[in-house]
């Protein structure tokens, strides 16, 4: 059903330099509204700069992006966030020594005024926090708690309540499974997979086939910086998939 | 025993936040006492308690000015250069017979515009550490600072000039004696601490100069514009250091060329004994005011003593050892499961 409307997110034509590295080269990209795109590759396929490119870190050297037909240039991660594009890094980005809730709201803060200064509303945050963290069912002592004491599959939790705070339209995730015991990879894939039935376009770049063939419909390979392979789940398999990762066909 | 295990556990952990906040407010006054009964008749009397007040009113402002500039894992090796720099444009233009008000702020300009010039310098030219940056304008700022004076002290500033420094708050219609007097300089520090405590912990400027210290990636991916939070707080650094200038100015009455000479490792000794970390993202406004009052009543005390002045380093020195060696220890305890 996804495939006749428009996509959400689409890149055309990606190449990305460093210096006299080319770490992507003509790379396409497209997701749907309520799709889940799985992206995988070997080590320096260029996965995660690709997302970088999507997220606004990177400025790509060529190509284009389009996000709901628009063509739009990411200037840093703020214009992203601003259409509804939302990242979770793998060193997940949050700041160790700040709360769960002040780390959620880092960068968009409620604020209060307090005459003609605006002071930062710490009862909100916290209100806030609850709210979002019920909603995804993420358990945590307190949101006064700082993230450097949370386990990993917690931090996770909160890297990606982070990305859905602010109405995501589209969800990044970078190796979200990769630091977590085994127990808590089904809780984060259940949360991707709540977040496709609100409508939200997710990118998953894993390692992982379980992880791929449990949440994704559809999956690309690049392979040395360039599209190798795409299908959807339902056309492809676990050995096929391998394979593009490996360069075979 | 096991229950008594646990129980113990448990207020360890209640009590560890609390340890973690204010341990450093312990030590200060396990001094105060310290020196109290070591000079009772002299260390907590009015004169002397305003007398360390008016000792680390300049020194505050430093150490305030770096702690936000370590709490993003920086450093300011300058601000002792930017105070001297500061000091010796606000005498030559008072020299020059300037009005009391554009002397006042000529300092506070000057201080900004060399933190800015810092700030600037360290996140366009992409410095690989502030530290260079700061020790090629400590050199570069003292030097200057030499230069327009032509390297000798420049002295006699009007009363109002001198206020902030050296000026008194007479206290004598609460019924005490003219002695008993409050600096204004202790109202001013006060002033400036509260300020910057309501800056650092309730704003988002603030919040996010904490983020830069815990995780610069994290405050970038959050679309916060680090390098330009860098330049706002290393022009504040030297704001605050154009301000210490000011008060100098008033206790000394005077420009002179060592002026703030190493105060910038006092200032970062300070920081150090207040609980913040190197490593950034941690410590407090009131753990550097604690930090300043430690070192202040450390110096007060052996000179009330008559400890020789090679002693105070060797003590100051020891001071700082221990105490970064007992934040070590409580870090070990907080993070046993």
């Amino acid at each position: 059903m996804s495939s006749t409307t428009n996509p959400l997110l689409e890149a055309k034509g990606i190449t990305k330099y460093f210096g006299t590295i080319t770490a992507l080269e003509n790379v396409n990209l497209k997701v749907h509204a309520g799709e889940c795109l799985g992206v995988v590759g070997d080590n320096g396929a260029g996965k995660s700069t690709l997302m970088k490119v999507l997220s606004g870190l990177y400025k790509p050297s060529a190509g284009s992006l389009f996000f709901q037909g628009k063509e739009e240039i990411l200037e840093s991660p703020r214009d992203s966030q601003n259409l509804g594009l939302e990242m979770v890094y793998q060193d997940l980005a949050l700041a160790g020594n700040l709360p769960i809730g002040e780390n959620i709201f880092l960068g968009r803060e409620p604020t209060k005024n307090l005459g003609f200064i605006k002071l930062l509303d710490f009862n909100k945050i916290k209100e806030l926090t609850n709210a979002h963290l019920d909603k995804l069912k993420i358990n945590v002592k307190s949101a006064d708690q700082k993230v450097e004491e949370l386990s990993g599959g917690q931090r996770q939790a909160v890297a990606i309540a982070r990305s859905t705070a602010f109405n995501a339209k589209v969800v990044i995730m970078d190796e979200p499974t990769a630091a977590l015991a085994i127990k808590e990879v089904g809780k984060v894939l259940d949360l991707i997979n709540s977040l496709k039935k609100t409508g939200v376009g997710v990118i998953v770049i894993s390692h992982r086939m379980d992880d791929i063939f449990t949440v994704c419909d559809r999956v690309m390979a690049l392979f040395q910086g360039t599209n190798f392979a795409e299908a959807s789940l339902s056309n492809t398999s676990r050995d096929e998939v391998i394979g593009w990762i490996m360069g075979k066909k | 025993m096991d229950d008594k295990d646990k129980k113990i556990a448990s207020l360890h952990l209640k009590l560890m936040p609390y340890l973690e906040k204010y341990g450093i407010l312990l030590l200060l006054v396990i001094m105060i006492l310290v020196m109290h009964i070591l000079q009772p008749d002299v260390f907590l009397s009015w004169r002397n308690v305003t007398n360390v007040f008016k000792q680390i009113s300049w020194q505050s402002m430093l150490a305030l000015g770096v702690f936000m500039v370590i709490v993003t894992a920086g450093i300011d090796l300058s601000v002792g250069s930017i105070m001297m720099l500061s000091l010796m444009i606000l005498a030559v233009v008072a020299k020059a017979g300037a009005p009391w008000y554009i002397v006042v702020i000529t300092p506070l300009i000057a201080g900004f515009l060399c933190g800015l010039f810092n700030g600037l310098g360290i996140t366009l030219l992409r410095m690989p550490h502030p530290f260079i940056m700061t020790l090629g304008t400590l050199y570069i700022f003292r030097g200057t600072g030499n230069l327009i004076s032509g390297g000798t002290p420049i002295s006699g500033f009007t009363d109002e000039v001198r206020y902030l420094g050296h000026g008194r708050i007479d206290l004598q219609w609460l019924g005490l004696e003219k002695s008993q007097y409050l600096p204004v300089s202790l109202v001013l520090i006060a002033i400036v601490y509260i300020i910057f405590w309501i800056f650092l912990n309730h704003s988002k400027t603030g919040k996010w100069i904490y983020a830069i210290g815990g995780n610069p990636n994290a405050a970038r991916a959050s679309g916060i514009n680090v390098n330009k939070i860098l330049v706002i707080v290393y022009s504040l650094c030297g704001f605050l250091s154009g301000i210490g200038a000011l008060i100098l100015a008033g206790r000394t009455d005077s420009g002179y060329p060592n002026a703030g000479l190493q105060s910038e490792l006092d200032a970062i000794a300070a920081c150090i004994i207040g609980g913040a970390s190197f490593f950034g993202g941690r410590g407090t406004v009131l753990g550097v005011f604690a930090g300043v009052m430690i070192m202040g009543i450390l110096r007060n005390g052996l000179n009330l003593m008559d400890v020789s002045s090679f002693w105070q380093q060797v003590l100051i020195g020891s001071i700082i050892v221990l105490a970064v060696y007992i934040d070590v220890l409580r870090r070990d305890l907080g993070t046993r499961k």
